[in-house]
């Protein structure tokens, strides 16, 4: 690889003493292989999926605040996030219906959401509300993946809130707790 | 008859644009990357379809594993100056080399008594010791809410701009430990902030 200078032979006999041409070419190839490995290094290196930030914007608890509307109770949907993976929901009070108990994803939330929202938006002509309420046994995955569905579902109004003892108690009696 | 020379061609290739090529990207790669802070606790983040990336500054990033909080913000200068104001606060004087300590440090997680003690480790000694997380209680004033309100101040005073809150939990952490953080920021009024989730890989699917 390296090149040897092999034009200009000896063999001249008797002529002036030249002094000998030296090619400027230089022997990049381990230039390179040290280059190509480098570049190796830093692309295993870097991770290229960046993490994400989600939005979460909770509702003020400025008791002051006296400007706040209620929601009526036919166009509002809890989620008791309880523990196991399980998510119960009901439409409206606590106690008046009964809860359902379902699983996170595809198959379980989502669909609750996209059938509740449409029934409650055809029967009152407005938006669905969701009250997201983590209990203690929930962890911060089932959070997140409820969130998720919000935005993925498109459910405009959703809100995180503290679980009270009597949603406590259906979550324990349904033994997801 | 003359023999018919074959002329030898060198075997040698020019390198020059190779070379160039290689460095080029070299040094994108090198620009690029961002060390990665290392999490002082395993920390699984949970998927979600956000695509929303992550603010490369001015970010201060609350990291939850293990029942314990971690802090940390964007900023060598916000953090030198979040220490001095949280000195003051506990009347603890931190001498200069141990304000450039805790400036290169990306997250921590020591009360601020031990805080000394901590910086005085050899960075190797650091990721060996577990560190027990800052102290949080239902109080008004803890030592997080401090360090929280602190480094907003810091980056007011700065930069003139508004601290971002990120909060980067481990998926299993049980939701107490969030619901504490989320009423610690509520009490600041801090009613905005990010969940830290990585991208699902599955495809999303809207129906």
């Amino acid at each position: 690889m390296a090149e040897l200078d092999t034009s200009s032979g000896g063999g001249k006999k008797g002529g002036k003493v030249r002094s000998k041409k030296a090619s400027t070419r230089v022997d990049l190839t381990a230039m390179v292989d040290l280059a190509f490995l480098l570049i190796t290094f830093f692309m295993f290196t870097t991770t290229l999926s960046k993490p994400k930030a989600m939005d979460v914007t909770m509702p003020d608890k400025d008791d002051q605040n006296k400007d706040q509307l209620a929601v009526a109770a036919s166009r509002s949907m809890t989620l008791l996030l309880g523990a196991n993976d399980k998510v119960e929901w009901f439409v409206g009070e606590p106690g008046k219906t009964p809860p359902e108990t379902t699983g996170y994803g595809k198959d379980g939330l989502r669909k609750v959401l996209i059938e509740n929202g449409e029934k409650i938006q055809q029967t009152t002509g407005k938006y669905m509300t969701v009250l997201i309420k983590p209990s203690d046994k929930s962890n911060y995955k089932n959070v997140v993946d409820a969130l998720d569905e919000m935005k993925i579902t498109g459910v405009q109004s959703f809100a995180i809130v503290d679980i009270t003892p009597a949603e406590l108690g259906l979550l324990k009696r349904d033994g997801n707790y | 008859m003359p023999r018919v020379k074959v002329a030898r061609k060198s075997t040698s290739i020019d390198m020059t644009a190779m070379c160039d090529v290689a460095f080029l990207l070299l040094t994108f790669f090198i620009l690029t990357a961002k060390p990665r802070t290392e999490d002082p606790v395993p920390v699984d983040i949970p998927a979600s379809s956000v695509e929303q990336p992550i603010p490369d500054d001015n970010t201060l990033l609350l990291t939850v594993g293990q029942n314990k909080v971690f802090f940390g913000v964007d900023g060598n200068d916000i953090r030198k100056q979040t220490l001095i104001q949280m000195g003051e606060k506990y009347k603890i004087n931190f001498t200069p080399e141990e304000q450039t300590k805790f400036a290169a440090l990306p997250t921590f997680g020591v009360p601020i008594k031990q805080l000394q003690g901590f910086l005085a480790l050899e960075p190797t000694q650091r990721k060996e010791f577990k560190q027990p997380g800052i102290p949080r209680d239902t109080t008004n004033n803890n030592e997080l809410s401090d360090w929280i309100r602190e480094a907003r101040r810091a980056d007011v005073a700065l930069h003139n701009k508004a601290l971002r809150i990120a909060i980067k939990g481990d998926s299993k952490e049980e939701y107490p430990v969030i619901g504490q953080l989320i009423a610690l920021l509520q009490k600041q009024k801090i009613n905005k902030f990010n969940f830290i989730t990585s991208l699902r890989a599955a495809p999303k699917t809207t129906k």
